[in-house]
């Protein structure tokens, strides 16, 4: 499907990726609309995680990976000779399934990325901290502890402090690997209410397992079933009147 | 997807397969239950038999009973098992179609009413109901056609439930008009011939919900809605899955 009306933020080119013999996505393509989210959902290792670990290129971390064809941010090819891989982590972020803090203060853990980047400026620091904060909905409850550990957080906090850690550092694109997936419900509901204030600033992609989230919080769903984009669209048309026998199958819960 | 009958089976959970049977089952049972309201009605209404009449009003209690029944079934099939696609698409063509149905119910109960005012008082004007039995046998086609449809997820069979509300709208039309000169060139005609038109009435509506039932059967079954759709763009989206 190709997107109508949509600013294309990324483009993915007949992308093959091997883990040594073992191919893992076969000839993907797909476009990613810009400030919109996209979910990927299909069964456990369809290759969903591996497609969203393309790209920001954290797959270059496993040695026996091999990736053919290209992925466009903006018109750029990630995978072209040059490319700043350290630059394009910047400018895409990733928050995992686990909550992963720092064992540091909420606010060191928020200003990392930019002491990182070289910021000194207590001020801006300062600035830059509340407004991720802010962003990620989670500065009214710690704007008194900015010091305490971020390790005493919940669960559900530590998952937005992280994305706050996340956003502090301005990137275009975020990637969600099952963000929600380890949090109780209402926390997941906050978060889902999250992605969904983000999206403004942001071009979200989201791997979930959990398929109402898909649906809740997603503008297009691409189900993927061992290593192929079976079927992409709106999220709207994916849960209510998908093309494809596979996805219906795995929407509703049958046997494949 | 284009939706099939035995795809409804197919789930992993068990549970989930048989309390979407049964809502189809419950829904096959209402529809018979209405159909056969209609029936009575208008034969209680031929034969100036009031106490089938009243029996017709009876049934519509039982008919309201399983209305209730069935959207109890499809609330608590949304909430414990969020139904996605075709699922989602049976649930709601479900819901809706006994919506029609129970109004089928009572517009059967309003022709039964009326056969119990009249009495047997008017019964040497019942002979001129010829346009009445026409489109009975008409509107009653309609159900048990809409019925068979969505039982076997058939949307050409759909497609003719609607084309024959076409026809029952002409004769709906033309048999007014006929009541309409009769009760000018005769002004003591006028009580039997509104009641006639009370019925005939009645029946053009019977009409138009199975049409709607047939509407929400090629939902379920192409996931495109096709109310108040021009009949030719409806033929196009049930052929288009051949």
């Amino acid at each position: 499907m190709s997107l109508k009306n949509e600013k294309i933020k990324i483009a993915v080119n007949d992308l093959n990726l091997f883990y040594g013999k073992d191919q893992a996505l076969k000839g993907v393509n797909l476009e990613v609309a810009e400030n919109k989210v996209t979910a990927f959902i299909g069964p456990s290792g369809c290759g969903k995680s591996t497609l969203l670990r393309c790209f920001n290129r954290m797959n270059d971390l496993v040695d026996i990976c091999r990736i053919e064809g290209e992925i466009m941010l903006d018109g750029e090819n990630i995978y072209q000779k040059g490319i700043d891989v350290a630059e394009l982590r910047r400018s895409v972020g990733m928050v995992f399934q686990k909550p992963n803090p720092f064992p540091k203060s909420i606010y060191e853990n928020v200003a990392y990325g930019l002491r990182l980047q070289g910021v000194k400026s207590k001020r801006i620091l300062d600035e830059a901290v509340e407004e991720a904060l802010q962003g990620a909905a989670l500065w009214d409850e710690v704007k008194d502890r900015l010091d305490v550990n971020a390790f005493g957080l919940s669960g559900g906090q530590q998952q937005r402090l992280v994305i706050a850690r996340a956003i502090a550092i301005q990137p275009d694109v975020l990637l969600l690997d099952e963000p929600a997936s380890a949090l109780d419900p209402i926390s997941t509901l906050k978060i889902e209410e999250l992605i969904h204030q983000l999206k403004e600033r942001f071009t979200i992609l989201i791997v979930t397992h959990n398929m109402q989230q898909a649906a809740r919080v997603s503008d297009y769903t691409a189900f993927m079933y061992m290593g192929d984009m079976v079927e992409f669209g709106k999220t709207n048309d994916i849960f209510t009147n998908p093309t494809k026998k596979q996805t219906e199958d795995y929407i509703t819960g049958r046997y494949g | 997807m284009v939706a099939e009958k035995d795809t409804y089976s197919k789930h992993i959970s068990h549970k989930f397969n048989e309390e979407l049977s049964e809502l189809k089952n419950h829904l096959m049972v209402m529809g018979g239950m209405v159909e056969k309201q209609v029936e009575d009605a208008i034969e209680a209404l031929m034969e100036g038999d009031t106490e089938k009449a009243m029996e017709v009003r009876r049934q519509d209690k039982e008919v309201d009973k399983l209305e209730l029944v069935i959207d109890d079934e499809a609330v608590h099939v949304i909430a414990m098992r969020q139904p996605a696609a075709s699922d989602l698409r049976l649930v709601m063509s479900v819901v809706k179609m006994v919506a029609d149905l129970e109004r089928i119910g009572d517009e059967a109960k309003k022709i039964a009413k009326l056969t119990v005012e009249m009495g047997s008082d008017s019964r040497s004007n019942r002979r001129s109901f010829v346009e009445v039995r026409n489109i009975s046998v008409h509107v009653r086609t309609m159900i048990r056609d809409a019925l068979d449809a969505f039982s076997r997820f058939d949307t050409d069979q759909a497609l003719a439930v609607m084309r024959e509300d076409d026809a029952v709208d002409d004769e709906y039309k033309s048999a007014t008009r006929a009541l309409v000169t009769h009760m000018m060139e005769d002004a003591r005609s006028i009580t039997s011939c509104l009641n006639q038109m009370w019925v005939l009435r009645a029946l053009e509506r019977v009409g138009d919900h199975a049409e709607n039932l047939a509407e929400h059967v090629v939902f379920m079954v192409e996931g495109t809605d096709v109310r108040h759709t021009p009949a030719e763009d409806i033929e196009k989206v049930v052929r288009g899955k051949k």
